[in-house]
């Protein structure tokens, strides 16, 4: 519905982006021909394919155990886990192109390593329990942050997001089932339990991204309505939400520091590793190279199937047009 | 490192979906593919996984043409005005019974 190669008219504006802005404070939602300020444009095409290319990287540690997977209901719920994974990621690079960026740049730039995913897919997938904490706790934390962003100001973004969280919800229970059986199996099925919530802890709240007093662009894109909440108030409510039901599988969280402060009702917890979560960023996590290398793999063995799929569209719609001529 | 061709890409279409309850096919999103065939095969597995939808339509967004938000004064301000195209405009004495 919406042209692909929007010029705006102005790259800064003065009455403009008050005009802008003051739509926006109204909770009026911003569509994709609508003028919009360039950094407004920019911020949200960084953002909005970082979380496309999430979703496609994302399938790949859990794409690790569809082979494996203990049964065979166990391998169809994972394997229509992974494929929403797949949709999540087309929603949300439908949305980027709107703003007048090609899919295939897009691509190009999340395997010349110019755009980023989400570091917690760098980290591997060891065992079986390994996708249970995932569910739970990675697609728990990804709630956190998409269920306000279906009130973000870019349309359709926002109606992308509405898609996701629907689905997501089946995803954090599906995890969370896994690690019940677990946790409630045999000792060294509740061990593995454990060590997959201990290894993920970590990295999990690492996705909220780095604390507010470092957080460099949070204030403008929270005016924007682009980031709806802070990184350290969604980690708080990811925490809050977490330590009772990891109580409720009987597994311990691996922070010494944890507790609840009576007084505010919050948990206070210790920052994970920081200086773990920048490298990771900055490519040198346990799976980065595997990562891309995985998706530049299947970029490349695609083209032939790609470039021949088109090529026999073309011909098919020539050969059309001489026989209606 | 691959440099993917970015001139070969597959055009975008529109996907429109009628859902359950005899409703009109509505806008779902959009996706790439080569041809019409392959859209709605795409659309089915990108947009209606859950039973969202009995039918499928597509069409290529190159062949859309959209109004544009600077017309939007003169395309919907002339309505505003014309209040007596509602029925409440008209006062109906309790009287009358429903109408």
């Amino acid at each position: 519905m919406y042209a692909q190669m929007v010029k705006s008219e102005k790259a800064i504006g003065g009455p403009e982006l008050e005009t802008f802005q003051a739509r926006i404070d109204a909770g009026e939602k911003i569509e994709p021909k609508d003028w919009m300020p360039a950094g407004y444009r920019k911020t949200l095409i960084r953002q909005i394919s970082q979380h496309a290319h999430s979703e496609i990287v994302g399938q790949l540690p859990e794409g690790n155990w569809i082979t494996r997977a203990p049964t065979l209901e166990r391998k169809a719920i994972l394997l229509a886990k992974v494929q929403d994974e797949a949709g999540h990621g087309l929603y949300l690079y439908c949305a980027a192109e709107t703003l007048g960026v090609s899919r295939d740049k897009l691509t190009e730039m999340l395997l010349d390593g110019r755009m980023k995913y989400s570091s917690i897919f760098n980290y591997p997938t060891l065992t079986w329990a390994d996708m249970g904490a995932i569910g739970w706790l990675v697609d728990g934390a990804a709630i956190m942050n998409q269920v306000p962003l279906q009130r973000t100001s870019f349309g359709p973004y926002a109606r992308a997001m509405v898609r996701i969280c629907k689905e997501e919800s089946f995803h954090q229970r599906q995890g969370f089932d896994i690690m019940m059986k677990m946790a409630q199996g045999s000792a060294s099925q509740k061990r593995m339990a454990q060590d997959a919530l201990d290894r993920f802890w970590g990295p999990s709240l690492m996705m909220f991204g780095p604390p507010d007093t470092e957080s460099v662009h949070t204030e403008q894109s929270m005016k924007w309505q682009i980031k709806m909440n802070s990184n350290d108030e969604l980690r708080q409510k990811f925490v809050d939400q977490t330590v009772p039901q990891a109580d409720y599988l009987g597994l311990t969280i691996p922070d010494e520091n944890l507790r609840l402060n009576k007084k505010t009702g919050h948990y206070e917890f210790s920052e994970p590793d920081w200086n773990e979560f920048f490298e990771v960023l900055g490519g040198n996590g346990p799976c980065n190279s595997e990562r891309l290398a995985a998706r530049n793999k299947a970029w490349d063995d695609g083209k032939w199937v790609r470039d021949g799929m088109m090529e026999h569209a073309r011909k098919k719609a020539t050969k059309e047009s001489e026989v209606s001529e | 490192m691959s440099s993917p061709a970015i001139d070969n890409e597959w055009p975008l279409w529109e996907i429109f979906i009628r859902g359950k309850h005899g409703l009109s096919h509505r806008h779902a999103g959009s996706l790439h593919a080569p041809d019409a065939e392959l859209a709605i095969k795409n659309a089915r597995d990108v947009y209606t996984r859950r039973n969202e939808g009995l039918s499928i339509w597509v069409v290529e967004a190159s062949k859309i043409t959209a109004s544009s938000p600077s017309d939007k004064g003169p395309m919907y301000e002339p309505a505003q005005s014309k209040v007596y195209r509602h029925p409440t405009f008209f006062d109906i004495p309790d009287d009358v019974g429903a109408m």
